[in-house]
């Protein structure tokens, strides 16, 4: 029963009295409304827009949170309404679901908002009326083919160490930017193809005569030379097709597949050919298969996403082109018979059957005009004239209709790159701010560390160097810092001078680098063997070398895209000897331990006073705020990530 | 009372769209029932109470009026199991005291105050309009086959015991032999008052709905 119809329910009840005198036996007892109070108005604050109702709208449907007694841990003593600090416009959707019975989806509100706030109400999404169902259902379709399509993705660039041969090999025919070799095998399939397709075009090229006999094509001129070209194509297609079975995951389903059909079919000539020759039966046959060898062309759709598109698009399209075709051949056939019979009386005519007629109509209707068959007669020149109109119309249809689907697939394939390019920016955006909040933390360390230091060195202007935290950042810093108690181990801080520059005077330490450049070389050179090329391609900071830690760093500051992480990860070696009282067991032990350091620590400088708290050997925390897969911290770990973020890089351009 | 012509709430049956005009006119209806004060005097309803049932009714028809399909809908919402729509058509009807097709919430509350607010008198009389469907005063035998046909319509088809077919003819029986004092085949007003303030069962099952509001 509707809501809304409930308030008839008093009515319906009334009427029952018309049933009265007619029945025979004794009516049950009414059932007695016990708690039965005044309709009351209840007042809904939501983030500070106030809907008001009645009680009884509310209880209409027991089972969300509206309408049960879960409304009263909202219930605001001091305000006497329900406070609910949740978006207002789904609100009031949800407050007319109450009202009316049904429920709306707007059109302009993200999907997984709507979803959330359906949930957090208890509200079922499957009782949207049928007027917002379906418009809903396509957003939730889309929204969910968006995280599935990151998620695949996520899971392609995931290293999955624990892949056998054969899945690599598979991994590396499917995605040919996952190693060095499959962009290898993919040009030089390409090419191959290229080579192939071009020799039996080539082929039939007249190619000058050889005295004594007619002209010649090239491929019997020089007919050994091709047949070598042919056979090297041939075997690199066995080869690549024979490893593809080999890695397919599914035997069964790669042979079914298109692309295989289309590989076997582009060798089987070469092959039948060698089976069965100068046997002169079976030799025209023979030629007529070395047609199929065009269809190697057909190879190059591995490597061109645009030609995929294409056949996707002719494959969904499929009931457009069937009808196409269909009333196409009505059309064919109509105007064929009239015109057949408008020029049977003419002498000489070209139209000599219907099939005949065939040919004229369909030049005709395509407005191709060969001109070999003509309409001699005025009746045949006025039926060729329709025909000719009719055909513009009949083939213009169905065009738009495929023209529309190739548009929406191919916009939905540029939309997928996009998404996949602009990822990483986003995953990087989500790393830094991230690094941010552990930055906040080891700054706040730092802070209080340099008050210290400060203070010890007698220095009390700069005593109140770090800014003011709010109360979450100070209670959060709290619990790392407990943790640190706890297991007796402890982040490192940064160089507190250092870092006083960076946060007050941003360009100070470009000028630092400069004039220490030369001090810290033999150092870096002794200290950063291994991990100084990551340094310099890691931009986009996803590298895990402390060198790139500053690169991580750089996208604070305005002149971050100077290849100076080097310079950066020298200038804290730099500082170092600034300091000058370090000792230099001290500078090697940081650098060993930046070599080995993680994410989130930073090498340190500091005076003695600290250096208690920072000789700990620092394990990868579980706190560190990038959770993301690291390789381990060790020196060869860098290394082998970079070809897999070197690989990342996805085209957009979909062609 | 601003009734416009030819009522059409949200619902439009193909009967009623016969022309254009038709159209037009069920497009602009609008019905402002009578004030407040003037309701609640004549009826037996206190303000708050019409409030409430105006709340209900303007809800279900934000025109202000009802017409027979609305009206047939609404009634079928609380019996979908059965055919209730030849009972509604009865029941509007007989709510729609000055017969103009459509029920306004004037009429909808005065058949309410007679209902709940009544004397037992003004409920007998009620129902015995509600069961003489041509309104001439007497109650045939066909009148109340049909009405007790419709009754049993709502409860629908899956009953137990299964309804058998003669069980209207039957019940018709049985309440003329209840009502009809002078056996003429008819009953009266007042043979159907006498009778039905005769039997205890009758009276008792009248005073249940009093505390419907």
């Amino acid at each position: 029963m509707a809501a809304g119809v409930a308030a008839w329910l008093p009515f319906a009840r009334a009427a029952a009295i018309g049933w009265m005198p007619v029945a025979n036996c004794p009516m049950p007892l009414a059932p007695t409304d016990k708690n039965k109070r005044q309709d009351e108005l209840i007042v809904l604050n939501v983030s500070g827009r106030r809907f008001e109702t009645w009680r009884t709208t509310l209880e209409r449907y027991p089972d969300t949170l509206l309408g049960s007694t879960e409304k009263e841990f909202f219930f605001n003593e001091d305000t006497k309404e329900y406070f609910f600090d949740r978006d207002p416009e789904v609100f009031r959707c949800v407050l007319n679901f109450y009202r009316t019975g049904k429920l709306h989806y707007p059109r302009y509100e993200c999907i997984s908002a709507y979803d959330d706030e359906l949930a957090f109400y208890g509200i079922l999404p499957e009782i949207i009326g049928d007027c917002c169902y379906e418009e809903y259902k396509d957003r939730k379709r889309e929204n969910a083919e968006r995280l599935q399509d990151d998620l695949d993705s996520e899971n392609n660039q995931e290293s999955m160490p624990s892949l056998s041969f054969r899945q690599t090999m598979w991994r590396a025919f499917e995605n040919p930017h996952t190693s060095t070799m499959a962009l290898v095998f993919y040009y030089v399939t390409g090419f191959f193809i290229a080579v192939s397709v071009i020799t039996n075009v080539v082929e039939t090229v007249p190619c000058g005569t050889v005295p004594g006999s007619k002209e010649l094509p090239c491929g019997e001129r020089y007919s050994v030379a091709f047949f070598c070209l042919d056979t090297a194509c041939v075997m690199i297609f066995t080869v690549e097709y024979l490893l593809r079975l080999f890695a397919a995951p599914s035997r069964y389903r790669f042979i079914r597949s298109v692309m295989s059909i289309i590989d076997v079919v582009a060798i089987m000539p070469y092959y039948i050919g060698l089976v069965m020759t100068n046997n002169e039966d079976v030799s025209g046959a023979f030629v007529t298969l070395r047609v199929f060898r065009v269809f190697r062309i057909f190879k190059f759709s591995r490597h061109s996403q645009g030609l995929r598109i294409l056949g996707y698009t002719l494959k969904s399209c499929a009931s457009e082109l069937g009808f196409l075709l269909f009333s196409l051949t009505m059309a064919i056939i109509i105007f064929a018979t009239v015109m057949f019979y408008a020029e049977k009386g003419s002498s000489a005519s070209k139209f000599t059957s219907i099939p005949a007629s065939f040919w004229y109509t369909i030049v005709t209707m395509t407005t191709l005009g060969y001109g070999d068959m003509v309409p001699k007669t005025i009746a045949g020149k006025i039926f060729g004239s329709i025909c000719s109109l009719s055909g513009v119309l009949v083939i213009a249809l169905p065009v738009p209709v495929i023209v529309s689907n190739f548009s929406r697939i191919y916009h939905q394939n540029q939309r997928a790159d996009k998404r996949r390019a602009q990822k990483k920016a986003r995953l990087a955006r989500i790393r830094v701010a991230k690094t941010g909040s552990s930055n906040a933390y080891l700054h706040s360390k730092r802070n209080g560390l340099l008050n210290e230091a400060l203070e010890l060195m007698g220095t009390p202007e700069e005593a109140h160097v770090g800014k003011t935290t709010s109360l979450i950042e100070s209670q959060h810093h709290h619990l790392l810092h407990c943790l640190e108690k706890t297991t007796g181990l402890s982040y490192l801080v940064d160089d507190p001078l250092l870092s006083v520059r960076t946060s007050t005077i941003k360009n100070h330490e470009f000028i630092d680098e400069q004039m220490y450049e030369q001090n810290c070389l033999e150092s870096s050179m002794q200290n950063y063997p291994s991990t100084r090329s990551p340094s310099l391609s890691s931009h986009q900071g996803l590298t895990t070398t402390c060198c790139s830690r500053r690169s991580k760093k750089t996208t604070h500051l305005p002149n971050s895209n100077l290849p100076a992480t080097r310079l950066r990860s020298m200038q804290e070696l730099s500082t170092i000897h600034i300091q000058g009282s370090e000792q230099p067991s001290l500078t090697t032990s940081r650098s060993s331990l930046n070599l080995k350091a993680d994410d989130g620590l930073r090498p340190n400088c500091k005076t003695s006073q600290i250096t208690t708290a920072i000789i700990s050997i620092p394990t990868p925390p579980a706190l560190t705020p990038e959770g993301e897969s690291r390789p381990p911290p060790a020196s060869p770990g860098p290394n082998t990530n970079i070809p897999a973020i070197a690989s990342n890089v996805v085209k957009v351009s979909a062609l | 009372m601003k009734l416009l012509p030819c009522s059409a709430a949200k619902t439009s049956s193909p009967a009623v769209q016969s022309n254009v005009e038709d159209e037009l006119e069920m497009a602009t209806v609008r019905h402002r029932p009578e004030a407040l004060e003037l309701l609640e005097a004549q009826s037996k309803f206190t303000k708050k109470e019409l409030q409430i049932l105006y709340r209900g009714f303007k809800n279900e028809c934000p025109s202000g009026v009802v017409n027979e399909d609305t009206f047939k809908e609404i009634y079928s919402q609380f019996f979908p199991q059965g055919d209730s729509t030849t009972y509604a058509h009865f029941l509007f009807n007989a709510f729609d005291t000055d017969h103009n097709g459509a029920v306004s919430f004037e009429d909808f509350i005065r058949g309410l105050s007679i209902l709940l607010r009544g004397t037992v008198q003004e409920k007998l009389n009620w129902a015995f309009n509600l069961y003489d469907i041509n309104k001439d005063g007497y109650i045939t035998k066909e009148e109340m086959l049909d009405i007790m046909k419709a009754i049993y319509d709502m409860m629908g088809k899956c009953t137990y015991p299964v309804l058998k077919e003669d069980a209207p003819r039957q019940h018709v029986e049985t309440f003329f032999q209840k009502m009809d004092k002078n056996k003429d085949g008819v009953v009266t007003i007042d043979e159907f008052i006498e009778s039905c303030q005769k039997d205890e069962n009758i009276m008792r099952s009248m005073q249940l709905f009093e505390n419907v509001i």
